[in-house]
């Protein structure tokens, strides 16, 4: 499959091709996704939908991670009950939010809807794995601070997620093109306008070059 | 207090990073040894009697734990929705819950257990259920009630009421409440024009982006509740309640709340399940609440259908009104939006005469709750629009008649007739001058109606109220040896930062330099005192008040260890932010953290040991848990309180309206608040844009739809109910604040968290109205389909008084 480019990122790309990509990978994603089963290990033998886990190795924030993956388990449930990543929130567990945004690849995904199984060759980061190595913030987590870009903070993650994508693959964004690429990412306490601030002094810092 | 050191300047809230880094933790992200899952049995029909439930089969699977049903769980009063149920009364109320290993095999147990159901009648029109042998939304023989000063009862009308339903105007039997001051009828006699509309406001669900997920356990005798809660100390009574112990043998840990707008005020009926299934099983039990289920039990706003007649003098005063309002009040105890929906008419507009009539009545819709602005906003939303109607038939600019009608200081907010009292502080008048100028609305309101092929250009003006503040609760602080001082504030965390911003004021009082500060909240460990809930837009107000009064107490205690160890009088001595010193001789002086030794060592009332008699029980246990480590600052909220707070805002937009398609485009948005002092700027211009952006949905995109015939929900996702989007909002947005002090507050303060969302949505629905030349639809949201009718002249499909049926 192509890897979609970047003004296909910059103008809201994504869940068409997700779907299309789900589908050629032969998994579907079914209501049952969002139903959690390993982990206390009490795979339930010959069911269609649960089937068994199997151990993988998962890229993930640059470490190698073994973990048990069941072949219906999305990629937020492993980073969160497995991996103990929380900062990956659910909002909606369906591809509405963007709340779970992660970046696998260079392409935002939303990991709710990404199938773990499907991510084994690639190289996942998420929220816990932007700061440096002694903590210091990403210059788009730096940016929403300063711009006071989070009001309950539970989109936040995605939204970082989703403007540190967007810098990479644009690092001189307009106002209007960060708002397009932000799009999915929804937050009900409003604060659209900040988190734009965040993106706009983010590029103007030089975010683009960084993760 | 004047000169600020940290009033009215930014800070870095020290919750923000967390939340850039995802390592803020909300309640799905705890982990417990053990812990299992559980899921939730739901209603499938708007209205059963569950007559038999079967589980002996589900029971017995595999890494099934355990269930319990509405037998588990004692019923709460009468009216009030239960956490679990045998009479659902709505699609989506929770009947039961599993406990397993998984939520897989929770489920799978769920699709075995067998339940008898006996279908009941259900309604979703109030008017239904107030005919006289209409079909009521509950068996209990309740059809109206509310959260306060109105218990469950029942109220039918006559079929006379309901002769003039056919001409599409609304029925107005008996009210459940009223009042009325002044002569309406002779006031109206003086209008030069009067308008009578009848009106309807759609639900819409609040849709916090956090569901309510909640995970309990208990240990040592106390049961462990990590909620979703935008509230800590005033949600703990009537949780331990719902749980049947008592306060101190609940640890409730809810220092981050994913969004609540009202839904998550106080503790509600679902978050006890966990807690009782983990009982029962003996593990943790963490229910995750999807996004479906927080449709149903995450809440929405009160709809209404109702009736307005206004009438201005030819100088656009405001002279009568005359409200009738029927709240469809979903299925459980409600919140008062009726009322308040009447009290802003009179305070806002200060008719000289007016009479409110209000009916709260049960559907079979999903309970529903205050959401930002409960009644005010929807009152802005229906009232706004007329104004502009009347500036536009009296040829008067649109601030013009606003201010001819606004209130000031010391104006009479709602109510009955001797019942009123006054403002504490009103500076719409002051919003709108500032908007006004800012948004450069004299020379903007030229491009009303320009077209540009089939868009036209609209601009409107929108203003809303709301209450802003309380008083009597405490404070709590506690200055450390090490210099440190330890702000205790028992307030949620909404996502506004005001938990820091008025713990500033303590900061303030004590001239200390913010980062010697410790905040200490979101979890009832943390020794927190009795503080009122975080919603309201009372926080700024109310916290303000209460960090101020136990800072005093700081201070004079400062200043009586000084004078004990140094000589003199306590007046003798300042302080100056870290030492108490002699205002003769500077030299002679007491460190901040050398006085907080000397307070453990003098003991009683300086280290906490002696406490104030009239502080609450909560707060007594909290200083007695931090007596003896440093000098504790605590004391009651009793300043003065003269009049009610007040927060006031003003939004001006203009947009593009598409008469092709119906769609508009926000060109710009400048919102303005009336705020009092202006505590934190950034924080502020983040509420004032937040709130602008809900106003958007609520005007134009969101609205709870239920199929008449079988009563199933039609939009339970984001996609369907349609919170605004970036895309939806102009690509920057403005905001502005009178920042003219409250005289009621030691610092100025005043909340303003909700009118800023009824001030925007009005002002976009007055948009449209102008682009289509003044039509004013009298019904929210206004829908693309209405306006696309409205242009080529054809007949809505909405009758006037259709409500959560389209």
């Amino acid at each position: 499959m192509s890897q979609p480019t970047a003004a296909q990122i910059a103008t809201g790309y994504s869940r068409r091709e997700f779907i299309k990509r789900v589908i050629a990978s032969g998994a579907a994603v079914s209501a049952a996704a969002y139903m959690y089963g390993g982990l206390t290990g009490c795979s339930r033998k010959g069911r269609a939908a649960g089937g068994v886990e199997r151990l993988i190795s998962l890229n993930v924030n640059g470490q190698v991670r073994r973990v048990d993956v069941l072949p219906n388990e999305t990629l937020a449930m492993t980073l969160r009950y497995k991996l103990g990543l929380t900062g990956t929130k659910l909002g909606c567990d369906r591809g509405e939010c963007g709340a779970c945004t992660v970046i696998i690849d260079d392409i935002t995904y939303n990991s709710c809807s990404t199938l773990t199984h499907t991510v084994r060759t690639r190289k996942v980061l998420t929220i816990e794995g932007l700061a440096g190595p002694n903590g210091e913030l990403h210059p788009v987590q730096k940016a929403f601070v300063e711009e006071l870009a989070p009001q309950c903070g539970f989109c936040t993650p995605g939204q970082v997620m989703s403007a540190c994508a967007l810098l990479k693959h644009n690092p001189k964004p307009t106002r209007d093109q960060a708002r397009l690429a932000m799009s999915g990412n929804l937050c009900r306490c409003g604060a659209y306008d900040n988190y734009l601030n965040g993106v706009m002094r983010a590029a103007t810092e030089g975010a683009g070059g960084v993760a | 207090m004047n000169n600020f050191k940290h009033i009215g300047k930014d800070f870095i809230p020290h919750d923000v990073v967390a939340k850039v880094t995802g390592a803020a933790k909300y309640a799905e992200d705890f982990r417990a040894d053990g812990m299992v899952f559980c899921r939730l049995l739901t209603s499938p029909m708007p209205h059963a009697r569950v007559k038999n439930i079967d589980a002996t089969e589900a029971l017995k699977m595999e890494g099934v734990l355990g269930m319990i049903t509405a037998d588990d769980i004692p019923a709460g009063p009468p009216g009030f929705a239960p956490s679990l149920t045998k009479e659902p009364m709505y699609v989506g109320e929770p009947i039961l819950a599993v406990a397993a290993l998984s939520e897989q095999a929770a489920e799978d147990a769920i699709e075995k257990i067998k339940i008898d159901y006996e279908p009941l009648p259900f309604t979703f029109d109030p008017l239904e259920s107030l005919f006289p042998g209409g079909k009521d939304a509950r068996s209990d023989g309740f059809n109206i009630g509310t959260l306060a000063g109105l218990p469950p009862g029942t109220i039918k009308w006559t079929a006379a009421d309901f002769a003039r339903v056919k001409d599409g105007e609304l029925p107005m039997g008996k009210p459940a409440e009223e009042w009325n001051f002044g002569d309406v009828e002779a006031q109206f006699k003086q209008c030069k024009v009067v308008y009578e509309e009848r009106f309807v406001t759609a639900a819409l669900a609040h849709h916090s982006m956090e569901p309510r997920s909640c995970m309990s356990y208990w240990q040592n005798g106390k049961c462990f509740v990590h909620a979703s809660l935008q509230s800590q100390s005033f949600a703990l009574p009537p949780l331990a309640q719902m749980l049947g112990i008592k306060p101190e043998e609940v640890v409730l840990i809810a220092e981050y709340c994913g969004g609540g707008f009202g839904s998550k005020g106080s503790a509600y009926p679902c978050m006890v399940i966990p807690a009782y299934l983990s009982k029962k099983i003996g593990k943790p039990v963490m229910m995750r609440i999807s996004r479906a289920e927080e449709y149903y039990l995450g809440s929405a706003r009160n709809a209404f259908q109702g009736s307005i007649k206004v009438g201005f003098d030819a100088a656009g005063k405001l002279l009568a009104a005359d409200v009738y309002v029927v709240q469809d009040s979903g299925a459980h105890i409600s919140f008062w939006d009726y009322r308040a929906f009447g009290d802003a008419l009179a305070l806002v507009y200060q008719p000289k005469a007016m009479r409110w009539r209000g009916i709260p009545v049960f559907c079979n819709a999903p309970t529903r709750t205050a959401q930002r602005g409960p009644g005010q906003n929807q009152l802005a939303c229906i009232m706004e629009p007329l104004v502009d109607r009347a500036a536009r038939e009296l040829k008067l600019d649109r601030v013009e008649i606003r201010k001819r009608n606004n209130p000031v200081n010391g104006s009479l907010a709602g109510g009955a007739e001797g019942k009123r009292g006054p403002v504490s502080s009103a500076y719409i008048k002051e919003a709108l001058d500032k908007g006004r100028a800012r948004f450069n609305w004299d020379e903007r309101k030229k491009k009303s109606g320009q077209k540009n092929g089939p868009r036209v250009t609209g601009v409107g003006i929108g203003q809303a109220f709301h209450p802003a503040g309380f008083s009597g609760f405490d404070g709590l602080m506690c200055l450390k040896p090490d210099g440190k001082l330890h702000i205790h504030t028992g307030v949620g965390n909404l996502g506004t930062f005001s938990h820091s911003g008025t713990a500033r004021v303590a900061a303030e009082v004590l001239k200390m330099d913010w980062e010697n500060c410790v905040i200490e909240r979101g979890d009832s460990r943390r020794n927190l005192p009795w503080n009122i809930g975080q919603f309201g837009s009372n926080t700024s107000y109310t916290m303000t008040r209460t960090n101020y009064v136990a800072a005093q107490d700081a201070v004079a205690k400062l200043k009586e260890i000084a004078a004990q160890d140094l000589g003199g009088k306590p007046d003798d001595y300042d302080i100056d932010g870290s030492k108490v010193f002699a205002r003769a001789n500077p030299s002679k002086s007491l460190g901040y953290g050398d006085a907080a030794k000397r307070a453990i060592a003098l003991g009683g009332k300086f280290d906490g040991h002696d406490l104030p008699a009239d502080i609450n029980p909560m707060t007594q246990a909290s200083a007695k848990a931090i007596a003896g480590t440093g000098l504790v600052g605590v004391a009651k909220d009793n300043l003065p309180s003269s009049g009610q707070p007040a927060a006031f805002a003003a939004c001006f937009i203009e947009i593009e309206l598409d008469l092709e398609t119906g769609m508009h485009r926000i060109v710009d948005l400048v919102s303005v608040a009336d705020c009092g002092t202006v505590i934190h700027p950034m924080g502020l211009a983040t509420q004032i844009k937040g709130g602008a952006v809900q106003g958007v949905g609520m005007a134009t995109l969101e609205r709870l739809v239920y199929d008449p015939q079988n009563g199933l929900p039609a939009n339970v996702g984001l996609h369907q109910q349609k919170p605004p989007s970036y895309l939806d909002l102009p690509t920057e947005m403005f905001t502005d604040a009178v920042d003219k002090a409250d005289p009621t507050n030691p610092v100025g303060a005043k909340g303003v968290g909700e009118p800023l969302m009824g001030a925007s949505a009005a002002a976009l629905l007055c948009a449209i109205s102008d682009a289509l030349g003044g039509h004013v639809f009298n019904r929210t949201p206004v829908l693309p389909d209405m306006i696309v009718n409205h242009v080529a002249g054809r007949p809505q499909p909405r009758k006037p008084l259709s409500i959560n049926t389209q």
